[in-house]
């Protein structure tokens, strides 16, 4: 018979088949090896040539970072060592500088006896972020709270921390930990006064000031309630410019009556003992926080269909996407007080905070309207159509799938944003690459040495970095919602 | 096609009312300088079931997106359950919580569960306490026959299903009109039944529907008037019976001839 014949004789199915297990592969690291590496003559010369590039680099740094040296008081002392224990001529890596400068890359200039006041701040931090970055997971909310407990304790009590503030802080972490496990939606409430509180304990000073600067939104929101019932865009006007006049005319006022009634006040710390980690974190935390809802109303701002609140959108957006940030630090330190009522004195990291927020909102707008282009038109309709308003809208129903979309896109705008607080140096304040190095060179025991705190101070930005981007594939892991 | 309609229709509950849900006279729009919507007069009473049919592009489902205002008209005036729209936010609003929508691509909220689907505009437009508003959504799910669902995402379900829920989500807000914009041409052969089903029943119910559809079976089996559209006109509107038996007008009988045809 013919193979043709076989096909067209009619065939019906008596049984219909099981499913059945896929073919064996290949041995698992062998098959890895061929598909990956030496798959063709092209790919397998890449991969030799690779290799000798990884090779070489190994063999030039290997000596350098196997002699090094942990314990040494000076770059002298440390070459010394070096020689001693390796013989005439060899190099190696002195990271005794790492060890014995430690305090002032982390906090700058910020006097000693106070640094346990910064470590509650960044510890009590994640207290803070638990209800919002860790709202799914018991387990990792668990971790992460307990971890931050112990640590920021532990190095409150070795600072030399006062034992109300020991206590303080101990309170705060046990009933914070007890509060997530039944609901951590009412941890937000830490979150929201956290940058108030946050503030004082990092600048000191009165209590009154955060206090009084509180009462801004609460003002804002008595004169939208007040002008909604005249008209809602007066009323959104007033909810913006009752706060602002309040803090630029009466907040400071009101704050310093209050200090003379009833003190609060703690040791106040200038701007500009400041430096190292302390500042990059506090820049760029703060521009992380603001720049997103700032973001979030630009990018709705230019997708509007009222011309006038388009094109100011448009038009900030490209104007600050078209300057460099290191021309908007210079406006901040120099040309900003021009614009200030005369007398008033505006602090340089507040002045340093707006810039790059504003800097990285520019950018964060467009990846957010990124977001919002590639929502199906369908679901903008089909919110219209169940009657839900624009700001419902868009609250419910688009914000949070664009922001989903987005999130490889804002996180790479925050992770740009830290890494760029480095620039700050150029106004005049101790970032931890460059002024802090350089403070750490201008002392007669370290001068002379490059490699060692580069190296440092850039593993631990890649560190802070490869966290913030393995948490944005945990969350867009934690938001995929199609074949689960 | 009229194969998919395979129940018996319970005209029992079928009563069209003297009370009129919609009208638009001369109503007029255009899409920049095309004219898309010409002329439409129509007026839909309580309780009645109106097929819209005509080849694409004859301006059917803009009709119908105008009477939720997805659409705006440029001149004339449409009036829904006694409000009418204009640029007038509050009586967009209103008359939107008043009328479902079913659309083609179904639009549900893939974030969200098939239950939040249908409870989040009860919460947050009809201000329903939330338990509430579950218990409303369940109701409407056992309805449409697919309550084990509710807690799966839209990203799980087949089209069909999807559709089911769309409609559901819609009833949740209790609407007095229902609009349905090719509610079955993206599903599958298999899954249109289904979807159909769930349209005579509501139907059967009472409900003012309005529905571009191709479904010429469901037209036949539940409709009162069918409408036939073509270049943004109404060109012929009937009883089903007659639409489909003794057509008027020329293209109505060619529109019906390729459609039927085969």
């Amino acid at each position: 018979m013919s193979e043709l014949h076989a096909e067209t004789v009619p065939f019906v199915r008596e049984t219909m088949l099981p499913p059945a297990p896929p073919p064996t592969q290949e041995a698992g690291a062998v098959r890895w090896l061929r598909t990956n590496l030496f798959s063709g003559p092209v790919n397998s010369a890449l991969t030799i040539l690779g290799l000798l590039i990884v090779w070489f680099l190994v063999n030039h740094f290997w000596n350098w970072f196997a002699h090094s040296v942990w314990n040494a008081g000076s770059l002298s002392e440390c070459r010394q060592i070096i020689i001693d224990r390796w013989g005439e001529g060899s190099t190696g890596a002195c990271w005794a500088v790492v060890r014995e400068r430690w305090m002032q890359f982390t906090f700058g200039f910020y006097p000693s006896g106070l640094y346990w006041r910064p470590t509650m701040a960044f510890g009590l931090l994640f207290v803070a972020l638990a209800p919002v970055l860790f709202s799914e997971s018991r387990k990792i909310r668990r971790i992460v709270l307990l971890t931050a407990a112990v640590l920021t304790l532990s190095a409150m009590a070795v600072l030399g921390a006062p034992t109300h503030w020991f206590i303080f802080a101990a309170v705060i972490f046990i009933g914070a930990t007890v509060i997530a496990e039944q609901n951590p939606g009412r941890l937000l409430i830490f979150s929201l006064l956290f940058p108030f509180l946050g503030v004082w304990w990092l600048w000191g000073g009165s209590l009154w000031g955060p206090i009084m600067a509180l009462v801004g939104p609460v003002l804002g929101w008595v004169a939208y309630r007040l002008l909604g019932r005249f008209s809602p865009i007066l009323a959104g006007i007033g909810m913006i410019l009752v706060p602002l006049l309040w803090w630029i005319f009466l907040a400071g006022d009101a704050a310093r009556d209050a200090e003379n009634l009833a003190s609060l006040a703690i040791p106040a710390v200038a701007s500009d003992r400041f430096g190292g980690f302390l500042l990059s974190i506090t820049i760029g935390l703060s521009g992380i926080a603001l720049s997103l809802p700032l973001g979030i109303v630009l990018a709705l701002a230019r997708r509007s269909d009222m011309f006038l609140v388009k094109t100011l959108a448009v038009m900030f957006i490209e104007f600050i996407r078209g300057v460099p940030l290191i021309a908007l630090l210079f406006v901040a330190s120099l040309l900003l007080n021009y614009f200030m009522p005369p007398g008033t004195n505006f602090d340089i990291i507040l002045r340093v905070i707006i810039m790059v927020t504003v800097f990285a909102a520019a950018y964060m707008a467009e990846v957010i309207r990124g977001g919002l282009a590639a929502l199906p038109k369908g679901q903008y309709e089909a919110a219209d159509a169940l009657g839900l308003d624009y700001w419902k809208a868009q609250r419910l129903i688009i914000l949070p799938q664009a922001l989903k979309i987005s999130i490889p896109g804002i996180v790479s705008t925050f992770i740009g944003m830290f890494k760029d607080t480095t620039l700050v140096t150029f106004v005049g304040l101790y970032d931890p690459l460059k002024s802090m190095s350089d403070a750490v060179r201008a002392s007669t025991d370290w001068k002379g040495i490059y490699w060692e705190p580069y190296i440092f101070v850039g593993l631990i930005f890649f560190i802070i970095c490869f966290g913030m981007s393995r948490y944005s594939m945990y969350l867009e892991r934690r938001l995929q919602r199609e074949h689960r | 096609m009229s194969e998919a309609i395979t129940r018996k229709i319970d005209r029992s509950q079928m009563q069209v009312s003297d009370e009129v849900a919609i009208s638009i006279t001369n109503m007029n729009k255009w899409y920049g300088t095309f004219h898309v919507l010409r002329d439409i007069n129509l007026t839909v009473h309580q309780g009645e079931r109106i097929v819209i049919a005509g080849p694409s592009g004859s301006g059917k489902s803009t009709l119908i997106r105008c009477i939720n205002r997805l659409e705006e008209h440029q001149a004339g005036q449409i009036i829904v359950d006694g409000v009418e729209l204009t640029s007038d936010i509050k009586n967009i609003d209103k008359v939107r919580s008043e009328v479902g929508m079913v659309f083609q691509h179904f639009n549900l909220f893939p974030h969200l569960t098939v239950l939040e689907n249908c409870t989040l505009a009860p919460i947050w437009v009809r201000k329903v306490p939330k338990k509430q508003a579950e218990a409303t959504a369940m109701h409407f799910l056992e309805k449409v026959k697919i309550p084990e669902q509710a807690n799966k995402y839209p990203g799980q379900l087949s089209g069909g299903q999807q559709q089911r829920v769309a409609i559901a989500r819609s009833l949740c807000m209790q609407p007095r009109i229902m609009l349905f914009d090719e509610p079955t041409s993206a599903l599958d052969p298999e899954m249109i039944k289904e979807v159909l089903d769930t349209m005579i029943e509501l139907a059967e119910e009472g409900m003012t529907m309005l529905c571009v559809t191709h479904e010429m079976g469901f037209a036949q089996a539940v409709a009162n008037r069918v409408i036939f559209m073509d270049q943004g006109q109404i060109v012929e509107q009937n009883n089903p019976h007659d639409f489909f038996n003794n057509p008027k007008s020329e293209r109505t009988k060619l529109f019906l001839s390729q459609i039927l045809g085969h």
